[in-house]
């Protein structure tokens, strides 16, 4: 390897950003100064010595309320990418193993998501569902599995006719057989690169829901939600910011991470990268 | 010795855009247990689907006709299920290049030990110590680990032995080997088919030995059969069909070989080309399908259909001018 992990920046910051939210939301009751839920304080004052991040329009610690944002956001984005990556996965591995009807209904019904606008069909699925942070995370589920099935459909694809899987054939495995012994090992690789990249956008996607009301409700301390308090009392800074910058950082983290990881599964994409 | 594969009458019809055409037509065969048995034929003679039907995984839309009877069993009329079971653990193939017939990416014990422990029911320790034993067997040095190492650390050579490693893994009774040395230089090929040959003889197994070239035959196989075109030209003892062959496609694929070990002065004679090329899919002209490219043809090779018959001990030919009798 000529470009190591430890000799990329950004791919070192972002894990290290990652990793500190990660101690963030394990030990946020430890950590806060507060309950992120007591009305007890002054409504409206700057950020201080007492209040880092200042107090909302409630009374409320909003340093406090941003570290226990963490315990919400991050493990959702996780279990939620989780879920997609594992329906989309077995739909686009079906389809593309056995090809033919399944192939065609499963691809149109991923064009037919692809269709629309994610954050657009996540409200429509999250309005449907009723407001309610599991229905927010449902809904971008709903909107993220098709980019795992076509993936996965076309390494498939290009795997099933591969000699070592007609070998495998011939010497008497079934096709669910060589689809999960043959074929899922090409297959990790590229999947876990796009589930990294994906991971920040369904926080951003989890957030948006929130930040529209379709997603957690108060008097949730969610990074979404409470920048869409923000905005209500648009004068005072810090209630909306600091959520936000929350919101900022864990995305930029985990997009560094993909790019990283892509470049280090992929040696193609990252020659190609460097020789543009 | 027994007769262990015993092929009847079969024909594969392939689907092309033109309808169906018949890419394996009429083909019986036997190979005995023990019995390293060769099918050549130039490309498209039909050798490679006539060895996929065996395993019943031909191309989709295929349609067999004729019998494929293993110990009895008619393959043919098989269940998947069934099928599946016959795979691996009765025959197995190795295929014709070893570059891409191992898994890139998964270490060569597992590759070894997947199917033999579905096939046999073995736990992961009795079946990686047999993999070992295997590997052994094959010449692999240090099998231990090679068992953790992946494909592409092995040469062309060593990757063929591991492929039929693999292939012999559940201990099969027929091993059908595709090409098996077309992709290895020729020191390497001396080897590996010295290794079919021995297995044969340690294992009482029977090996299909597929290929283009009739020097690979000369050294391996006892029995040859010769296809053209689907159907089969010529059959019998390899050596007799080697030194006096009776068709002349046999001839001329033997006139097409270089001989050097014939010596000096006579390595120089000037290698002589069947002209013409083989019929395509669905334009095999009627009679006789080697009757447009045949120097010995006759009026009636255009119209009849020569059908296989005995002319001598085990010999079979499908050629009624017989241009190249040996006088007795």
């Amino acid at each position: 390897m000529t470009n190591p992990p430890w000799r990329r920046p950004l791919a070192l910051a972002g894990l290290a950003v990652i990793g500190a939210w990660a101690v963030i939301a394990i030990f946020a009751p430890l950590i806060a100064p507060d309950n992120p839920l007591a009305q007890k304080f002054t409504i409206l004052a700057g950020p201080s010595g007492a209040h880092w991040f200042g107090t909302d329009e409630l009374g409320r610690d909003v340093f406090s309320r941003v570290l226990s944002g963490a315990r919400i956001t991050l493990p959702l984005a996780v279990i939620l990418i989780i879920a997609a990556m594992g329906i989309g996965a077995i739909i686009g591995g079906v389809a593309g193993f056995f090809g033919g009807w399944v192939d065609n209904i499963a691809m149109r019904v991923a064009d037919l998501v692809f269709a629309f606008p994610g954050i657009i069909l996540a409200l429509a699925v999250a309005a449907a569902l009723g407001p309610q942070l599991r229905n927010a995370v449902i809904a971008v589920v709903v909107v993220s599995w098709p980019s795992y099935a076509r993936l996965v459909r076309s390494l498939v694809l290009s795997a099933r006719s591969a000699q070592y899987v007609v070998a495998s054939r011939l010497l008497g495995a079934s096709g669910l057989r060589v689809l999960f012994t043959d074929i899922r090992p090409n297959a990790a690789g590229p999947v876990l690169v796009l589930a990294a990249l994906d991971i920040g956008n369904a926080v951003l996607l989890l957030s948006g829901l929130s930040f529209l009301g379709l997603g957690a409700q108060p008097p949730t301390a969610e990074w979404g939600a409470m920048v869409a308090e923000g905005t209500q009392n648009f004068n005072d800074w810090w209630v909306g910011m600091f959520p936000g910058l929350a919101i900022l950082t864990v995305v930029l983290a985990f997009n560094f991470i993909g790019d990283a990881l892509r470049d280090m599964l992929d040696p193609r994409t990252a020659r190609a990268v460097r020789n543009i | 010795m027994d007769e262990l594969l015993r092929v009847e009458h079969l024909s594969v019809a392939l689907p092309t855009r033109s309808g169906y055409h018949k890419a394996v037509d009429d083909l019986s065969f036997g190979v005995d247990a023990g019995e390293i048995m060769g099918i050549a034929g130039e490309s498209g003679s039909g050798k490679t689907i006539t060895a996929l039907s065996l395993f019943g995984l031909l191309p989709p839309g295929a349609r067999v006709t004729g019998s494929i009877r293993l110990d009895g069993t008619d393959l043919t009329a098989l269940s998947g299920k069934q099928l599946r079971d016959v795979r691996g653990r009765q025959i197995a193939m190795v295929s014709q290049d070893p570059a891409t017939a191992l898994h890139p990416i998964l270490p060569v014990g597992t590759q070894l030990t997947e199917h033999m422990r579905h096939h046999l029911g073995i736990d992961k320790t009795e079946a990686r110590s047999r993999a070992a034993g295997l590997l052994k067997t094959v010449r692999i040095p240090d099998p231990e680990r090679a068992l953790r190492a992946y494909p592409g650390q092995f040469s062309g050579g060593m990757r063929q032995r591991i492929a039929i490693a693999v292939a012999l893994a559940a201990e099969p009774r027929l091993l059908v080997a595709d090409e098996p040395t077309t992709a290895l230089d020729v020191t390497v090929q001396a080897g590996i088919l010295r290794l079919l040959d021995r297995l044969c003889r340690e294992r009482g197994m029977a090996v299909i030995v597929i290929t283009h070239d009739l020097g690979v035959m000369s050294a391996t196989a006892s029995r040859l059969a010769v296809m053209y075109s689907g159907r089969l030209a010529e059959a019998g003892p390899t050596s007799e069909l080697l030194t006096r062959p009776r068709h002349p496609y046999t001839r001329g694929l033997l006139d097409a070989l270089p001989h050097p070990e014939a010596g000096p002065g006579m390595g120089t004679a000037p290698l002589v080309p069947i002209g013409g090329s083989p019929p395509s899919l669905g334009r095999v002209p009627d009679g006789c399908p080697f009757h447009p490219r045949c120097p010995y043809a006759e009026a009636t090779c255009a119209t009849a259909r020569p059908e296989p018959v005995p002319v001598a001990a085990g010999h079979l030919l499908a050629c009624p001018p017989d241009p190249l009798r040996v006088s007795a």
